[in-house]
């Protein structure tokens, strides 16, 4: 048996002396080598979006998908191996699941965050297990609107609710990234992947958090563009872009987490082709103008 | 101890348990009530606590707060309602520490009707859940026996409550005063304690609005007249 290294790398639950994790570390390489996933929150919505390399031409197109409904006002998408990301997937439906069940209302996007990051978190801890090789971005949309009881029959009495700040607003568009060491923050913007990078760099052009909001059909478009500018064209030829989206009660998906249409899918791609060839006609104009003196 | 097959089934289908309470059980016979108004909600309730005939506490406190602005009011086995509101208690405490925002009156309802309904065999626990939160404002809950939930713009419950239907449905308005549906709230209370045998003592009630819980207290030496602190 060779020995190489410190050691410190063989197992969770075991630091290294400066203080790392190494089984942490690798596991954020695996999600490095996935293919690129982002997550934009505007005042109307979420968009989420994936970069799907395509692993072999047999595969159906469009027939594998990448981003998980796990309630009703809530997706996931998630960069790395995809069999952890299934798993985890699946451990959010259930805390979306027995949260209802307790609570007879739909978890808030922050709560299944934070319990979806304490999972992450047990992860790391143990000897038996390794941490998750997938970074995942959450997307949500807490219901404005005052909800029933889960399973209430009727809408209940119109009167009797005093005492309300009418003007106070409730709930809203939420985008959460938890990373393997279970570490997760609330995003405007949210990349993760191999082209996360690029991704991020386009992400912080957009105009998230001002008071001039772009609308989600402008977010689509955007998503679209950034998976598109991110995709390395080197290395994989082929992806397919696989896009979701969720919007309050009184936008397009009533706020419901969903596939974004076909048609403004294509659109959005359409779109996303133009101006990624028109960037690099600049480009070729630029370097022509250097040539000549 | 679960119920048995006491009692008697009658010939026209009326079943007749006067042993339902278990041996020596202490009963709520009671007389509890909730009621929307403006700016929140009012629980009231009478402070008599039986052993059969006997009664045990005169200054009983049926108003039992399970959050700082959501509160019940309890009715049928002492023990029980008292075991399942401290359930309750410690679960929204606990979510709200969680959350770092104070629950919602829906999610306490929902807590004491799973609580309710799941043990439905072994419980016997009329409750009646108000609460105001600054999303819903007041709310009135009511989960009579079998551990079903319904909202209500006011709620009546406890064997004094069957004196006091035609009294509540006569006068009680939406949107009231503070100062009237206090009023109301007494009234309703001081009619149940009159006709019902398991009903009496003082009045209690508890205002709930976006200000916190203002208790009350009105003692029958003055016929009810003045607010005690």
């Amino acid at each position: 048996m060779t020995s190489i290294g410190t050691g410190y790398d063989l197992a969770n639950s075991i630091f290294s002396p400066d203080g790392r994790n190494f089984q942490v570390e690798y596991a954020v390489k695996a999600v490095e080598n996935g293919g690129t996933s982002i997550g934009i929150r505007c005042k109307e919505g979420v968009v989420l979006a994936v970069e799907k390399v395509v692993a072999s031409k047999l595969l159906k197109p469009g027939a594998n998908k990448r981003i998980a409904t796990v309630d009703r006002h809530i997706g996931v998408v998630y960069s790395g191996m995809v069999p952890d990301g299934r798993h985890f997937v699946d451990r959010a439906r259930d805390e979306a699941r027995s949260w209802r069940d307790t609570f007879k209302t739909p978890i808030p996007t922050a709560d299944l965050a934070s319990r979806m990051g304490g999972y992450m978190q047990a992860y790391t801890l143990y000897q038996s297990v390794r941490p998750f090789g997938i970074t995942a971005i959450v997307g949500g949309f807490d219901s404005e609107l005052e909800a029933p009881v889960d399973g209430e029959v009727g809408r209940g009495p119109s009167v009797g609710a005093g005492g309300k700040n009418p003007d106070k607003k409730h709930g809203g568009p939420f985008l959460y990234m938890i990373e393997p060491s279970g570490l997760y923050w609330g995003y405007y913007g949210a990349a993760t992947g191999k082209g996360r990078q690029a991704a991020k760099a386009e992400l912080e052009k957009l105009d998230l958090k001002g008071g001039a909001d772009m609308s989600l059909l402008e977010a689509v478009k955007e998503a679209a563009r950034i998976i598109h500018v991110a995709h390395d064209d080197s290395n994989d030829k082929e992806f397919e872009l696989e896009m979701s989206w969720i919007s309050g009660a009184d936008g397009p998906t009533k706020g419901r987490h969903v596939e974004v249409p076909k048609e403004i899918r294509e659109e959005a791609e359409r779109l996303a082709k133009e101006l990624l060839q028109d960037s690099s006609d600049e480009d070729n104009d630029k370097s022509s103008d250097k040539m000549e003196e | 101890m679960e119920f048995g097959t006491s009692g008697k089934l009658s010939e026209d289908g009326i079943h007749l348990d006067m042993d339902r309470l278990k041996k020596g059980e202490v009963n709520l016979g009671t007389s509890i009530m909730a009621i929307t108004f403006k700016d929140g909600v009012i629980l009231g309730a009478d402070s008599r606590t039986t052993t059969g005939a006997y009664i045990a506490n005169r200054v009983t406190d049926k108003l039992t707060r399970v959050h700082d602005t959501i509160w019940c009011c309890r009715s049928g086995s002492a023990a029980d309602t008292q075991a399942v509101a401290d359930i309750v208690q410690y679960q929204l405490g606990l979510f709200a520490m969680n959350s770092g925002k104070p629950p919602t009156t829906q999610t306490a309802a929902s807590i004491f009707q799973e609580i309710c309904y799941a043990n439905k065999d072994k419980l016997s626990a009329g409750l009646i859940i108000a609460g105001w939160d600054e999303r819903h404002g007041g709310q009135v809950y009511s989960i009579p026996l079998g551990g079903s939930l319904h909202k209500q713009p006011y709620a009546i419950g406890g064997s004094g409550s069957t004196y006091i239907y035609g009294f509540c449905d006569a006068n009680w308005k939406e949107g009231m005063e503070e100062a009237d549906a206090v009023n109301f709230v007494k009234e309703a209370l001081k009619e149940a304690i009159k006709w019902d045998g398991s009903s009496g003592g003082v009045i209690r009630m508890v205002v709930l609005t976006a200000k916190g819980a203002d208790r009350h207290l009105y003692l029958p030496d003055t016929d009810y007249k003045i607010r005690h602190t």
